[in-house]
C-alpha cells in the first residue's frame, strides 16, 4: 500500500475545507433561489407531486405534519400542520390557581421542563414583586443549566440519528441519564420536573447532591470531546449539514427565531446575557457563534452551549451557600391586576409567559411565547429547494418540542 | 432585570405599582409620527404598555420597526374580557435588540370586529395571529393566510374565550355517543366526572 505523505495528507485537508466552504455558499444559493418545475426535464415528465409527511413519522420528533410539494426530491414548498398535541393548557391555567399552573408546564417542553417552570413563576413573581433567596436563584440556575444539557443531548443523540448518525445517541442518552438522575434525586421525578415554586424552591438539596453533580461537570468537556470526535469533522456528517437550511441574522430576526437558530447565524443575543434573570449576570460564560447560519454552524453553537453550561454549573457550585430557599410569598397568591411579561432563555429559544391578573387567585389570561411554536414557523422558509431528507435534518436543527407548539 | 431595586431582605418590599407612561420617549415617538393613536399608556414592573387605536395597529407597528428599532415581534396574543366594550384587547410585543428592551402594544377589539394584520411588518406575527383567530376568533385583516392552526378545519367555536366551557363543546366525532354525552365532556361513568365553568 502507498504511504501517504504528509503533503499529501495536508493537501487532501485543504481540498476537503475548500469543498465544504463551496457547499456552504451553493447552499446558500440553492435557498434563496427556488427551482421551478420546468420543461428541461428529460428523462422523465415534470410532475409536481404533494406528499404527507407524517404525522407518524419517527424524524418529525412527535406529531408533526408536512404537507410537502415535491418535483422529484426536490421541495417546493412545504406546509406545517400542527395542532395534533394541543392539550388546551392556556386555558387550564386560567381555571386553576397560581401554583396548580406550574405542572401544567411540565408537559409542554417536556424535554426542558425545569425552564418552563422557572419561566412560569418568574412571571408570576414579576407580578407580585417578590424577591427571591440568593440559594434559590443559584439552585434554580443550576437546575437550568442541567436542563439545557439535557434537553441538548436528547437534540444531539436525536437528531444525529435521523441522519444516520447511531453512535451518538448512546453517548448522548448516557449522560443525560445521569442528569435525569440528578432530577430525580432532587424532587423526584425525572421529566415532568415540577421542580420550583412561586418564590423559590420547593426543596433543599440532597446531601452529596452538590458533589455528584460537581463531579459529572468535571467530566463533562471529555465526553463532548467524544461527541465531536463523532461529528465535527464527519465527513458524512457535514456533508448532511454543512449548506442545509442556511438563514441569515436578518431573516432569523424578521422571523422572530431565537436561541441556537439566531446564533448560529452570527447574532450574539441570548436572553441571559441580554436581560440576566436570577444570577447570571455574576456568572461567567461566552455566547457562542458562528457565521453561516446554517444546520451544521447550529449544531457547532449547540455543542458550545453544552461546555458553556458545565463551566455556569461549575461556578454555580462554588458560590452556593447554606440560606433559605423560599422568599417571602403570601400564602395565597394574589398578584395586582395588572400585566407582566416575562422570558427566559430556554434551550430553544426564548421562552415567555405573559400573565394577565384581574386580582383573584387565578390567573385571568396566561399566555405562552413558545419558542418551538415560532420557530417552526420558518421551516418553509428554510426547507424550499432542498432534498425530502434534507428536511430531516432541517426539523432536528430547529429543535422542535411539539408538545410546546400545541400546547 | 434592572427594574427592580434589590432592598434588605428584612424590610417588606412594597408591591409594585403601575404609573402613567404618556411622557415615556417611545410614546411620544408615536404620538408625533402618528397622531391621536394613541389611547393612553402606562409602565408596570419596567414594561411599558402603549393602547393605540385599533384600525392604526399596523401603522404603529411599521413605525416602531422602521423608526424606533423594534425589530423583532416577540409575540402576538389577546385577552377575552367577557363583560367590558370592546370585549378583546389584542396584544403585541416588540423587542428592539438596540434598546434591549420590550414594548406592549394593544388596542381593543369588539367581539366580530377585524383587526389589520401586522403578518406584513413582521413575519413572525403570521402564526400567532393565526393562532389568535384561532383561539379567540378574532379576524385579522389583511392576513396572507388566516385559518385555525391549533385545532381543526371544522372545529366549532374558539376555546380561549371566557364563555366556552371548560368540558369541551360537540365537535361532531360523536364514536361512542351512548358513553360520551352530546356536547363533548368527560363520560357520564366516569367517577371523576365534575362540571367546571
Amino acid at each position: 500500500m502507498e504511504q501517504l505523505s504528509d503533503e499529501k495528507i495536508s493537501q487532501a485537508e485543504k481540498d476537503e475545507a475548500a469543498y465544504f466552504a463551496e457547499r456552504a455558499k451553493a447552499g446558500a444559493a440553492a435557498a434563496s433561489s427556488v427551482p421551478v418545475a420546468s420543461g428541461d426535464h428529460t428523462l422523465f415528465d415534470v410532475q409536481e407531486m404533494e406528499l404527507n409527511f407524517g404525522p407518524q413519522h419517527p424524524s418529525t420528533h412527535g406529531v408533526l405534519r408536512l404537507v410537502l410539494k415535491v418535483d422529484g426530491e426536490r421541495i417546493l414548498e412545504a406546509k406545517p400542520d400542527v395542532g395534533y398535541l394541543h392539550r388546551g393548557t392556556e386555558k387550564l391555567f386560567e381555571t386553576e390557581t397560581y401554583p396548580m399552573g406550574i405542572p401544567h408546564t411540565d408537559r409542554m417542553d417536556y424535554v426542558a421542563a425545569a425552564t418552563n417552570n422557572h419561566a412560569f413563576c418568574l412571571a408570576v413573581e414579576k407580578l407580585l414583586g417578590v424577591e427571591i433567596p440568593r440559594r434559590a436563584q443559584l439552585i434554580r440556575v443550576l437546575l437550568d443549566e442541567l436542563q439545557r444539557l439535557s434537553s441538548h443531548l436528547v437534540w444531539l443523540g436525536t437528531s444525529g440519528i435521523d441522519l444516520g448518525a447511531v453512535t451518538p445517541f448512546w453517548y448522548a442518552f448516557r449522560e443525560r441519564e445521569q442528569i435525569l438522575d440528578f432530577f430525580e434525586e432532587y424532587c423526584g421525578a425525572r421529566l415532568t420536573l415540577n421542580c420550583m415554586r412561586i418564590g423559590g424552591l420547593p426543596f433543599d438539596l440532597t446531601p452529596g447532591w452538590t458533589e455528584r453533580v460537581a463531579e459529572f461537570v468535571a467530566d463533562l468537556p471529555s465526553r463532548i470531546d467524544d461527541y465531536e470526535q463523532l461529528l465535527t469533522d464527519n465527513r458524512i456528517w457535514k456533508k448532511r449539514t454543512v449548506g442545509v437550511g442556511v438563514i441569515s441574522a436578518e431573516e432569523c430576526v424578521e422571523w422572530g427565531l431565537t436561541g441556537p437558530i439566531l446564533r448560529g447565524s452570527g447574532l450574539e443575543w441570548d436572553l441571559r446575557r441580554a436581560r440576566p434573570y436570577e444570577c447570571y449576570d455574576e456568572l461567567n460564560f461566552v455566547v457562542p457563534t458562528r457565521q453561516n447560519g446554517d444546520t451544521y454552524d447550529r449544531y457547532i453553537v449547540r455543542v458550545q452551549e453544552m461546555r458553556q453550561s458545565a463551566r455556569i454549573i461549575r461556578q454555580c457550585l462554588e458560590k452556593l451557600e447554606p440560606g433559605e430557599i423560599r422568599g417571602k410569598v403570601p400564602r395565597v397568591i394574589k398578584p395586582p391586576a395588572e400585566e407582566v411579561y416575562a422570558s427566559i432563555e430556554s434551550p430553544k429559544g426564548e421562552l415567555g409567559f405573559y400573565c394577565v391578573s384581574n386580582g383573584t387567585n387565578k390567573p385571568y389570561r396566561m399566555h405562552v411565547r413558545p419558542p418551538s411554536f415560532i420557530n417552526l414557523q420558518a421551516l418553509p422558509r428554510l426547507a424550499k429547494g432542498h432534498l425530502v431528507s434534507d428536511l430531516v435534518a432541517l426539523i432536528g436543527t430547529i429543535d422542535i418540542v411539539l408538545g410546546e407548539v400545541d400546547r | 432585570m434592572a427594574d427592580v431595586e434589590k432592598a434588605p431582605a428584612e424590610e417588606k418590599k412594597a408591591r409594585p405599582e403601575a404609573v402613567d407612561a404618556s411622557g415615556h420617549p417611545w410614546v411620544r415617538s408615536i404620538r408625533a409620527a402618528l397622531p391621536e393613536t394613541v389611547v393612553s399608556a402606562k409602565e408596570f414592573a419596567g414594561q411599558v404598555t402603549v393602547v393605540v387605536q385599533k384600525d392604526a395597529i399596523a401603522r404603529v407597528a411599521r413605525h416602531l420597526k422602521d423608526a424606533e428599532d423594534f425589530k423583532y415581534c416577540v409575540d402576538v396574543t389577546a385577552v377575552d374580557w367577557k363583560d367590558r366594550q370592546p370585549r378583546f384587547d389584542v396584544v403585541y410585543h416588540f423587542y428592539s435588540f438596540s434598546k434591549n428592551d420590550r414594548i406592549r402594544v394593544k388596542c381593543g377589539a369588539a367581539s366580530g370586529e377585524e383587526v389589520p394584520s401586522i403578518a406584513s411588518v413582521f413575519l413572525a406575527a403570521n402564526w400567532c395571529e393565526r393562532e389568535t383567530f384561532d383561539m379567540f376568533g378574532i379576524r385579522f385583516s389583511g392576513h396572507p393566510d388566516l385559518r385555525r392552526i391549533l385545532t381543526w378545519d371544522g372545529f366549532h367555536g374558539h376555546p380561549l374565550l371566557k364563555d366556552f366551557p371548560l368540558e369541551g363543546v360537540d365537535t361532531g366525532a360523536a364514536i361512542y355517543p351512548e358513553e360520551w354525552p352530546e356536547g363533548g365532556g368527560p363520560s357520564q361513568k366516569d367517577p371523576n366526572r365534575k362540571a367546571v365553568s
